[in-house]
């Protein structure tokens, strides 16, 4: 036996599994509610105690740990403009597995800053222009940044003409500065992983450190990512494999949360016709997206208002005004676990809609132009017709005995033909919530983690 | 010398798509950093694309006929955007069918562009136009 130990550091639980990577099983998990009060380690020996209580005592040989806690990683982002570098550094900090805390465009203001420092960015991504394209925004911007009260470090993701001087703007005060390749270096062409290095390894050194997570680190061997990276990490293996084993082809995932919904793509995304045009930013073929307002207890709202309560209650068959008032109930309890029927189908009903508005806001869209020589057609973001497996997790979600037909409704729908989601695709949930666990493990047996996942997501 | 820079593409919903690839060769070829939207262009792509690439000129093709309703307000918005006094051109078959082109120019040039070229225009004499007006030798 080989034991290894996977941490999941959450905001509200402390989730650990255990894994033989010998025989290749999930020895057991468990998990602890902790509370941002809570020492880091009692969380930690709560969820332990748990797990033994199931497993019986297990020596670890490795102990691995991927955090959101203390608001996860939160990120601070300033493009030029707002469809281009802007939104290329969103994506960017997104995978890079942030929590993104606001997104600027063009010239930063004096307001602007002061919502800056109020947001309290653990990292801030500032870009703008193409490589010899415009440098007044990123300069100025730089000069606007050195200004904040927050002292935290600036990764210099620009114009590569002007990235040295904006570093020494920027380190006059001593600031931390990383100076990276181009998020945009030609007109709508994305290089968004060195940028992602540079934040992943300030949140090693760093982050870590200044959220008390290191108090746990004589236990384990490391904090390697952020969880969403970690989730994201486990979803590019599953999908493209190793060299000696094969993955499942390309995939959609959804984290349906209490507080957001995550999206992961790992696809091309390509239009599927060569008479379709793509417009606009070229996605990236690993994509994650992060709907705030779509959640299933404190954004509990956001799907009610985004789907219109009128479809709650039709797929919840219940009473609009009984509706409401379930959904205030539950925004003001939100670890209830509904019991009655009723509070079961409003559950069943939000869980859908909320898959289903977060996977269109992920998933690209094609626009009919009429001609007069017929149709033509202008496809925005990635087009996900043709990907076969969706992959479905989250605690609002595993916990429910329809999790399929729950995640079904991420497919595309006839009477919604612009939206380019999944035609045809497997679900496949996550029922012992691993999905961070492997992407811990895959850092170091990938091949292992890759089977388990195949074995367990069923 | 640094290279100028270009922002080229095909306005509107137009999707004649032999001719901008013909252009853009050509351009790059004679030494000029060239960003290519591609067909089905909108104001506000090639707009986004001069601010961000900070380009010295936008060039606008239009074959299908409808050249005149998709240029209106484009040199106001490059204004409004910031982009001052940056050259524009235009060419192609702007308009329908077969009209007077020194009519046709004078209501282009109204609109604020530069230089309007007619049907068949060949990229050299753009080449001409581009490096005189942008100062290059
Ligand atoms: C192939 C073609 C199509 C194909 C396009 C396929 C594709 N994806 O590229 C299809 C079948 C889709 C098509 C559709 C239509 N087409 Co058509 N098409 C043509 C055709 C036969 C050839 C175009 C071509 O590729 N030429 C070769 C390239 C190299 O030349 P070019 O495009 O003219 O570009 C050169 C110059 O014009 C110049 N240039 C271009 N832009 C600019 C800009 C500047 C600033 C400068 C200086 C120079 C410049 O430089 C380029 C390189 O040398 C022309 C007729 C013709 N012989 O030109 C009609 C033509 C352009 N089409 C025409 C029309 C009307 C249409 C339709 C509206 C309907 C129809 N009747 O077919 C639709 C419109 C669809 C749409 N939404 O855009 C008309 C336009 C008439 C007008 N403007 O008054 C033309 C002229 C045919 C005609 N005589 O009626 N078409």
């Amino acid at each position: 036996m080989n034991a290894i130990l996977l941490i999941d550091f959450g905001s509200t639980y402390t989730k650990v599994t255990a894994v033989d990577t010998e025989s290749e099983e999930i020895l057991g998990t468990a998990s602890s509610y902790t509370t941002i009060e809570t020492d880091i380690n009692d969380g930690l020996n709560n969820a332990l105690k748990l797990l033994f209580e199931k497993t019986g005592s297990i020596e670890f040989a490795e102990r691995y740990a991927c955090s959101s806690a203390a608001g996860g990683l939160r990120m601070v982002t300033s493009g030029f403009v707002k469809n281009l570098t802007a939104e290329a550094s969103r994506l960017a900090s997104l995978g890079a597995g942030a929590k993104v805390v606001g997104v600027y465009s063009y010239e930063l203001t004096e307001d602007d800053i002061v919502e800056i420092d109020a947001s309290r960015p653990d990292i801030i991504l500032l870009t703008g222009g193409t490589d010899g394209g415009n440098t007044e925004c990123i300069l100025k911007n730089a000069k606007m940044i050195s200004t904040l009260k927050t002292d935290c470090p600036v990764v210099v993701a620009g114009n590569r003409a002007a990235a040295k001087e904006c570093a020494s703007i920027l380190s006059q005060n001593g600031r931390e500065v990383h100076v990276e390749k181009n998020v945009m270096p030609r007109f709508s062409e994305l290089c968004i992983e060195p940028a992602q290095n540079a934040i992943r390894e300030i949140f090693l050194k760093r982050i870590v450190k200044a959220k008390g997570l290191s108090e746990a680190s004589e236990l384990i061997s490391g904090i390697i990512m952020p969880t969403p990276s970690a989730v994201q990490q486990a979803m590019v293996l599953l999908a493209d494999g190793t060299e000696n084993e094969q993955g499942i082809g390309e995939l959609v995932a959804v984290d349906l949360g209490g507080a957001t919904t995550d999206v992961y793509s790992v696809a091309e995304g390509f239009p599927q016709n060569s008479s379709t045009v793509l417009k606009g930013l070229p996605e990236p073929r690993v994509k994650r997206t992060v709907e705030g307002d779509i959640g299933m207890r404190y954004s509990i709202h956001g799907i009610a208002d985004a789907a219109t309560i009128k479809a709650v209650s039709q797929l919840a068959q219940c009473s609009e005004e009984r509706c409401i008032e379930m959904i205030d109930y539950l925004s003001e309890h939100t670890d209830e676990v509904p019991t009655t029927e009723e509070f079961k189908n409003l559950d069943r009903a939000l869980a859908s809609l909320a898959i289903e508005m977060a996977v269109k806001r992920h998933a690209g869209t094609v626009e009919q132009v009429y001609t007069p020589m017929g149709l033509a057609f202008a496809q925005e973001g990635k087009d996900l017709s043709a990907v076969h497996n969706l992959v479905a997790t989250g605690g609002a979600l595993i916990h429910s005995d329809c999790a399929k037909e729950i995640a079904a409704f991420a497919q595309a729908k006839a009477n919604d033909p612009a939206s380019l989601r999944p035609k045809e695709a497997k679900v496949l949930v996550d029922e012992k919530y691993i999905l961070a666990a492997m992407g811990l493990l895959s850092e170091h047996y990938p091949e292992v983690a890759l089977r388990i996942m195949k074995k367990e997501l069923v | 010398m640094e290279k100028k820079k270009l922002v080229i593409g095909v306005i509107g919903a137009d999707v004649h798509a032999v001719g901008i690839k013909i252009l853009y060769h050509a351009f790059t070829d004679a030494g000029f950093d060239v960003t290519n939207l591609g067909v089905m262009v909108s104001q506000e792509e090639y707009i986004e694309a001069a601010l961000e690439t900070n380009a010295d000129a936008i060039i606008v093709s239009s074959l299908y006929g409808h050249g005149e309703l998709d240029c209106r307000g484009l040199r106001d918005k490059c204004e409004e955007a910031g982009l001052k006094g940056i050259l524009l051109y235009v060419g192609g078959n702007i308009v329908v069918g077969k009209q007077p082109f020194e009519e046709v120019k004078k209501r282009f040039e109204a609109m604020g562009f530069d230089r309007v070229f007619g049907p068949g225009t060949p990229p050299e004499e753009t080449i001409a136009a581009l490096k005189e007006d942008l100062k290059v030798d």
